[in-house]
């Protein structure tokens, strides 16, 4: 058995709700004729990619929609074959409830890849660098939550000692992790392989919490089948909130992520089960990520399950397929229960980050009592943080005391706020804080940019100023030795010679000019009276 | 499991784990008990009330937390039985007006309500403050008559007959007076195990504290930390001279020990919140409350001991920072 180590706290739950939803085998949802998909062009974290298509364009299923231009971001592919009828702002999921740009796709209904499709490579006899193109050209990001462009990930400098893949999906309601293991054990192995050889690692940790016993039992008999023991299984104990990238880290290798740095300096590095199933099928099949395992589930939701989803339809067909909510204007949110997004309509389109949608009854408002220090948030948080400190801080605004607190190292898994006896909203305070110490140092950092650009120009005027004057006094005292010596230099004299000179020259043409002028008067006062 | 608590399920559960104590006191002393906790529950909601509506804060939540009528129970318990009923509200004025709102009520008063509460009876009124009844059991040698016209102030005659001096105070007496603990051991106002009566109550607060950790209400940082602080003083005295010291025994089944312990010290608001915070602090008030005990000039010392500690909490927290994930101690 492998050793494991438990984290310092976390929250141990009485009731996870997975049942509901891990019932029956995940159903692929394929757009029918007609139908709108709404595809943002932003569905990780990173910069906006290029658009490559116009409005009435047809394209094929995982044709191109939009390319990465900068290093981190991540393209995105047409998740059906249909037509391009608009690009515009559309709500999508995003806790800013903003609207962003859509690719709306109405779709024909023939799901048709065309040729679309790239050339599957042998992964072992490709170089690692086409590898980790062909992971950026099929818009791979981390389905663990944090979409974070995947060939930035495996694009490494050095060795990885230690690949984990993430199977823990600790989160209450959520199933979509547990039923891709239970049904595509095969490609998610294939996926730590490919993985595997492209950050030329040779240690392989697979954590599942231990709740799900089904997803465990066919990963391993599948693992035995791969025979590959560079690959392990670790059956981790159910703890909220152990599948945090930086929890599972510690869990399966006793080493921490240190605050500022990445999983990497921990000897480790955490991709997604979902993430390494999506590798494989870029590499080996040639396709893009445009759909993903989704749970949709809830206590107001007729029928609880997995569905495969194409990105950019609307939650509301999502909600359809298991045959609609129960009550009226229900609570609609996306994400676990620990860690929801409010959505605030049902046509919002699935995207790569969607991992659950919930349809819960509108929870009863709690009243929010002062913090009694009881202190349980510190019992629970799996950082090791003073919620309780970080909550007075921030409620008195006193941001510099908040980071000091280590606010930064929050990762916001509601351990804190779940227990808190007050009903505080302990990670929307933590939130806050944070944007605001940003914002800060956003205006700080601008307020210092335009205090270096106005010295920099104070600078140039005094400069300026300071060599008129310096010009002028040598002038002046150039001038006084002069006039005190009442010398003059030989390259002087020959000027003054020239001016002389030209000076008489004047003089005597313009006495010249004189005389014809009196001369030429006279003849012209003639002719005046003349022709009087 | 973590449970899922309220503030209002949080103060219900400890006056929940109060029960067995409570029993034991009206198994010893008798009404004077009930009456203590009648009339402190009494003028906590009156002036709890009075100070929400004065505050313009809503009356219903935070009348419904249980929070003012826990600190009554504490200070009915730790009040000699048969208290009488001025001296309750002049307590009762000091914990919820003083102590708790002018602080700006629940979660903000850096003193334990109900310790500020007795530490203040204690002072002003020393003679109502010790005189305790004798723990006599089969629910005390008082009728309610009796009790009521001693509590409600028209006075009993030979109201002496029916007190006596607690082991604290005879054993500091006897001690001062240059006898020998076994000695003073020997006196009738010591138990079995502690003082007489007192070791059965310590023990049922304990049964109450044990229940609080069960229930996860309270962590057991600052009990065990208190006790161990209380037992290593008292060991170390003890072992130096068995004749001049008690037994760390009869430190802790005396007095308020176990009440100080589970009940007092515990108090989420007043208490420090790092866990090694915690035990500093709970091992700090065991020590003093040794040191206050033996040196100082009252017979218990849990009120000041958990008042002085509670000065300390800013500072306990700022340098008992846990190590938080990814980075190295900081101090």
């Amino acid at each position: 058995m492998k050793k494991i180590w438990s984290l310092p706290a976390g929250l141990k739950l009485t009731d996870y709700r997975k049942t509901m939803s891990t019932g029956q085998s995940t159903q692929a949802i394929i757009p029918q004729v007609g139908e709108r998909l709404l595809i943002p062009l932003v569905q990780h974290s990173g910069d906006k990619p290029h658009l490559e298509v116009t409005v009435g364009q047809y394209v094929n299923k995982g044709q191109v929609l939009a390319k990465p231009q900068s290093r981190i971001s991540a393209g995105v592919h047409a998740s059906t074959s249909g037509t391009i009828i608009a690009i515009e702002p559309h709500l999508i999921a995003h806790s800013s409830g903003l609207p962003d740009l859509c690719v709306v796709l109405e779709a024909d209904g023939l799901d048709n890849w065309g040729s679309t499709r790239l050339p599957a490579l042998d992964y072992q006899h490709t170089e690692i660098s086409t590898l980790v193109q062909r992971v950026r050209d099929c818009g791979v990001v981390g389905l663990g939550g944090a979409v974070f462009p995947t060939d930035v990930k495996l694009n490494v400098r050095q060795p990885v000692p230690t690949l984990i893949l993430n199977g823990a999906e600790c989160e209450p309601y959520i199933t979509c992790d547990d039923r891709l293991m239970r049904e595509q054990a095969e490609e998610i192995i294939a996926g730590a392989q490919i993985i595997l050889h492209m950050v030329q690692s040779n240690s392989c940790l697979i954590g599942i919490e231990d709740n799900k016993p089904e997803a465990i039992t066919v990963m391993q008999q599948t693992l035995t089948a791969t025979n590959d023991p560079r690959i392990e299984i670790v059956t981790i104990p159910t703890i909220y909130p152990s599948g945090g990238k930086k929890q599972i880290t510690y869990i399966l290798t006793g080493k921490e992520v240190p605050s500022s740095g990445r999983s990497s300096d921990a000897g480790a590095m955490c991709v997604n089960v979902g993430t390494a199933r999506a590798v494989y099928r870029a590499v080996n099949l040639g396709e893009p990520l445009i759909n993903r395992y989704v749970t949709v589930s809830g206590e107001a939701i007729k029928q609880a399950g997995n569905f495969e989803v194409p990105f950019g339809l609307p939650m509301q067909r999502l909600i359809d397929a298991a045959q609609g909510a129960t009550i009226p204007n229900p609570l609609l949110t996306m994400g676990g229960s620990m860690m929801p997004l409010p959505l605030a309509s049902t046509a919002i389109p699935v995207v790569k980050a969607t991992n659950c949608i919930l349809i819960r009854p509108q929870p009863t408002p709690e009243r929010v009592m002062p913090c009694i220090r009881c202190g349980r948030c510190a019992e629970v948080c799996p950082v090791s943080l003073l919620p309780q400190q970080m909550y007075w801080h921030a409620r008195a605004k006193e941001f510099d005391q908040v980071e000091k607190y280590h606010v930064f190292d929050c990762i916001e898994c509601g351990c804190c706020s779940y227990v808190c006896p007050s009903h505080i909203p302990l990670v929307d305070y933590y939130r806050f804080a944070k944007d605001e110490i940003n914002n800060q140092r956003d205006m700080r950092q601008k307020a210092e940019i335009a205090r270096e650009r106005h010295e920099f120009r104070q600078e140039r005027l005094d400069r300026a100023q300071r060599e008129k004057a310096e010009k002028l006094a040598k002038h002046k005292t150039a001038l006084k030795d002069k006039e005190a010596s009442g010398e003059s230099t030989p390259e002087q004299d020959a000027k003054k010679a020239a001016i002389q000179a030209a000076l008489e020259r004047a003089k005597a043409k313009k006495a010249q000019q004189a005389q014809t002028e009196t001369s030429t008067s006279d003849a012209n006062s003639a002719s005046t009276e003349g022709k009087a | 499991m973590n449970p899922h608590y309220s503030v209002a399920q949080v103060m219900q559960q400890v006056l929940l784990a109060l029960i067995p104590a409570i029993v034991v006191m009206l198994w010893f002393f008798g009404w004077g008990v009930l009456t203590n906790l009648v009339i402190t529950t009494f003028f906590a909601v009156v002036l709890e009330a009075l100070m929400l509506q004065l505050r313009k804060r809503p009356l219903l939540p935070f009348l419904t937390d249980y929070s003012a009528i826990l600190t009554a129970c504490l200070l009915a318990l730790a009040l000699p039985p048969f208290a009488p009923w001025w001296l309750m509200a002049v307590g009762m004025i000091f914990a919820i007006v003083i102590a708790k709102h002018l602080y700006g009520g629940l979660g903000y008063n850096p003193f334990n309500p109900a310790m500020i509460a007795y530490a203040a009876l204690l002072v002003s009124f020393p003679l109502e403050m010790t005189i305790w009844p004798n723990a006599v059991g089969g629910f005390g040698s008082v009728d309610l008559g009796t009790t009521l016209a001693k509590v409600l102030g028209s006075g009993v005659a030979n109201w002496d007959a029916y007190t006596h001096a607690t082991a604290l105070d005879s054993v500091k007496i006897g001690l001062s007076l240059h006898q020998s603990t076994p000695q003073v051991m020997q006196g009738e106002s010591v138990g079995l195990l502690g003082s007489q009566g007192w070791e059965w109550i310590n023990l049922a607060y304990l049964i109450g504290g044990g229940w609080m950790l069960y229930k996860r209400v309270i962590t057991w940082h600052i009990p065990v930390a208190m006790l161990a602080g209380l037992m290593v003083l008292a060991s170390t005295f003890w072992l130096l001279n068995t004749n001049q010291y008690p037994s760390p025994l009869f430190h802790l089944l005396s007095g308020a020990t176990m009440l100080g312990a589970f009940f007092i010290a515990t108090d989420p608001v007043t208490a420090s919140t790092t866990p090694v915070g915690k035990l500093v602090f709970g091992f700090s008030i065991g020590a003093l409350v040794y040191v206050i005990r033996t040196w100082g000039g009252y017979p218990d010392a849990v009120a000041f001991a958990v008042l002085i500690m509670n000065m300390a909490v800013p500072l306990i927290d700022t340098y008992t920072q846990p190590r938080v994930y990814g980075r190295k101690r900081t101090l």
